[in-house]
């Protein structure tokens, strides 16, 4: 799936962190960022160059809720479900969204590949509730209506 | 620009508060994540343009000579229901709401002619309320730790500098190594995460032992739903808490720092990586600061969200590239903690507190709040309440005045029936508890806990049993399975509760409940797990008769619980048309006509088509 000429992005992330076996988290969340998602050829190959055993990293790996072994949509958007947005119903949201891109239980992304949707304890925008976030921005007071609208200003701009 | 000895650093001082003082007006805008999302960056950067087009815009460094205006992205204010916020100074207006095409307004009137602009101004019925200081969401706010938030600009370390900053480090290496433990001993300064453990206690401990490698840790693994305190201070005044960190790793020995920052917080992220930087630059991180000999590297780690790393020694497991998971204890983390070295770990509000106690005393100190818990505590207040924010208060403030005179009492005029404090390892708090003080103490004598600061208010229309079930779904999803008790026995918590939820509950599984809530406290490996059932414990002490009415009666009287919900047929207003009972699919509906219909609960599938039918809108959901 990864063409060799890749792996100098990965090498490049290793130098960064000048192939620390400590800086393991760190290193797999650039090439979280850089990729989307975790590949395991990539993973053998940090692995591999960082001298850790293939199950050490996948431990790391699949430890942290953050990582992903799956791709993900171009648009992560992440519903907060912490206590302050859930008591001010986030969970209709998130079914709205999930109903909107045909998504349910085991399924998170679509197949377009265009959105990723995944549920986030509490992304510290309390005040706001309830919040979801698209990669990283923040989206606040939000509600079925607004999002649904968001998902089509988000569908029409990558079209 | 090299704060090389103190001397230098005075001098510094000296020229940026000089143009600071040639900021003749000043626009603050709110740029905390709450601000930004509503768009205060473009806000920001507008003011920056008019004022470059109208006047003069002063910067604050060494070559700011002509006075002009200053605009500033300052941390968050703490009111972010009502923002994004613009502060002017020094009039003290605070602007609510502002959107963009506010600014021409608000430049016009309030920076050229020295007006207020009324309309984004906060009222109290009719009167409009005109300084910041005044409205009742801060009047009753005692603001030290977060006494910059909002009111420098949080990217600048030459206004830190300029407001006294790095001046509690000068004064503490001249204090002395002893000296400085001393005064935060007995300051009395209490940990901020939660627990409440004696920071100068920590420091002390640290200082006595053998090994001379040792570090500095700070825990910015805020990951408790529902609290912000944390990210606002690394957001608002990230100095603060470097300095706090320089001054415990100079008094207990230390030459490298960590500061553990959860994922979800990128700008927060942003923000430190830059103070870290400005620091270096200006020699105040590295070797031989402030020509003391005193030696100090600090770096930053990123979680990626997990919340157990909150602990102690999960997160230095995870500093060091490894599953945060926590270990057996003794020894404990001031004897082995970061790479098996004694290490110092607070939370970002117990250092920043510390520069702080160190400028003013530890007598100064006491003096705030009551006797055992001294000084102030930061709360997020959230939930189905008014003034949602972050504030800050003396320990020792009632429940009362937070939510009622701070925060402006519950949503859309609802009862208030609990808050949630401390978050899933905390409990909760009823009307009977509205007097109690806020402190370490009296909590915990109530089964509840400060955490780390979260209250998230509940009206009437909150079901505490699923309350419970939320938290308790928290837990197993974070629980880092190594410990038995708390990997199977928050699964089987969370099994009964959803079971209530559901309807299908029985009396026993509430005995059951608080047998394993029993168990998995005394048995489980780490904090996560031995509070894991304090939600559950909480609810089940002050509001049994909810489980009582879901599990007997199978009833849910919030009409949260879906599947306890019940459909029923007003009498009065029913005519006895017979529509409903021939639209029922399970023909639960029956009745004569012209007399009021009747709906069989026991065949009832809820699905609400009789709902839709009536014409008289006689069937409701209750």
């Amino acid at each position: 799936m990864y063409m060799p000429g890749q792996y100098s992005k990965v090498d490049e992330i290793l130098e960064l962190h000048g192939y620390n076996k400590s800086s393991v988290i760190a290193i797999i969340q650039d090439i979280q960022k850089e990729f989307r998602y975790l590949p395991a050829e990539i993973l053998s190959y940090v692995a591999k160059k960082l001298g850790l055993s293939e199950a050490k990293i996948y431990s790391v790996a699949t430890f942290y809720e953050n990582f992903s072994l799956e791709p993900k949509g171009k648009y992560v958007i992440r519903i907060c479900d912490g206590t302050a947005c859930h008591v001010r119903k986030s969970i209709p949201i998130l079914n709205a969204i999930k109903k909107a891109l045909n998504l349910s239980g085991k399924k998170h992304t679509t197949d377009d590949m265009l959105f990723t949707v995944e549920t986030v304890s509490c992304l510290g925008a309390c005040g706001l509730a309830p919040v979801i976030t698209v990669n990283d921005t923040v989206y606040p007071k939000a509600t079925p209506e607004s999002v649904i609208s968001l998902l089509n200003e988000l569908k029409e701009k990558s079209e | 620009m090299r704060a090389d000895s103190p001397k230098t650093l005075e001098q510094l001082r000296e020229s940026y508060k000089n143009a600071l003082s040639l900021q003749k007006k000043k626009i603050l805008v709110c740029a905390g994540t709450g601000c930004v999302a509503g768009g205060s960056l473009k806000i920001y950067e507008q003011f920056k343009k008019l004022a470059e087009k109208h006047s003069h815009l002063v910067e604050v460094n060494l070559e700011a000579e002509k006075e002009g205006i200053g605009v500033k992205k300052s941390g968050c204010h703490g009111y972010c229901e009502m923002g994004p916020l613009v502060r002017i100074e020094p009039s003290g207006y605070l602007y609510l709401k502002v959107q963009l095409g506010d600014c021409d307004e608000i430049f016009e009137k309030t920076i050229l002619n020295d007006e207020p602009v009324i309309r984004l101004m906060s009222k109290n019925e009719n009167e409009v309320i005109m300084s910041q200081e005044d409205i009742p969401f801060y009047k009753k706010q005692t603001r030290m730790v977060l006494e910059n938030c909002g009111h420098i600009d949080a990217d600048s370390i030459e206004e830190y500098i300029a407001k006294d900053g790095y001046s509690s480090l000068v004064k503490a290496i001249k204090l002395g190594q002893d000296e400085v433990i001393r005064i935060i001993s007995d300051s009395n300064l209490r940990g901020r995460g939660g627990g409440g453990f004696p920071a100068g206690r920590k420091w002390a401990q640290v200082k006595r032992q053998k090994e001379t490698v040792r570090y500095v840790v700070c825990n910015g693994d805020e990951g408790d739903p529902g609290a912000f305190m944390d990210r606002s201070i690394l957001e608002g005044d990230p100095h603060k808490l470097i300095e706090g960190m320089m001054i415990a790793a100079y008094a207990t020995g230390c030459k490298e720092g960590y500061i553990y920052v959860r994922a979800e917080y990128p700008l927060a992220v942003e923000r430190l990586k830059k103070a870290v930087d400005d620091a270096k630059k200006f020699g105040l991180i590295g070797g031989n600061i402030l020509n003391s000999g005193f030696h100090f590297d600090l770096h930053i780690n990123q979680g990626a969200g997990a919340f157990v790393c909150g602990e102690g020694s999960a997160l230095t497991a995870s500093i060091e590239g490894d599953r945060g998971m926590p270990r057996v204890k003794p020894p404990r983390t001031v004897e082995q903690g970061l790479w098996g070295k004694p290490t110092v770990l607070n939370n970002v509000e117990t250092f920043a507190n510390v520069p702080i106690i160190i400028r003013n005393g530890d007598e100064w100190y006491r003096n705030i709040g009551p006797e055992n818990s001294p000084g102030t505590k930061a709360f997020a207040l959230t939930g189905n309440v008014n003034n949602t924010g972050l504030i800050e208060v003396p320990m020792g403030t009632t429940l009362r005045e937070v939510i009622f005179d701070i925060g402006g009492g519950v949503k859309n005029g609802k009862e208030f029936k609990a808050v949630q404090i401390g978050g899933p390892s905390g409990g909760c708090l009823t009307k009977d508890h509205l007097d109690i003080p806020l402190d370490f103490d009296s909590l915990k004598k109530l089964g509840a806990m400060i955490g780390s600061g979260g209250l998230v208010v509940m009206d009437s229309d909150t079901c505490m049993v699923e309350v419970a079930r939320f938290f308790m779904n928290f837990t197993q999803n974070e629980s880092c399975g190594k410990c038995v008790p708390c990997r199977e026995g928050t699964k089987r918590m969370l099994e009964i509760l959803e079971r209530i939820v559901a309807g299908k509950g029985t009396e026993e599984d509430l005995e059951t409940l608080e047998e394993l809530a029993d168990t998995i406290s005394k048995t489980a490996l780490c904090g996560l797990g031995k509070s894991a059932a304090n939600p559950v414990v909480s609810t089940l002490k002050y509001f049994r008769n909810e489980y009582i009415d879901h599990v007997v009666h199978k009833r849910c009287k919030s009409g949260t619980c879906q599947a306890l919900r019940r459909i029923v047929i007003d009498a009065e207003k029913c005519k006895g048309c017979s529509k409903c009972s021939r639209i029922c699919p399970v023909s639960a509906i029956t009745g004569k006509v012209k007399e009021p219909f009747e709906i069989n609960q026991e065949k009832c599938i809820k699905c609400g088509a009789c709902i839709e039918s009536c014409a008289f809108k006689a069937i409701r959901e209750e």
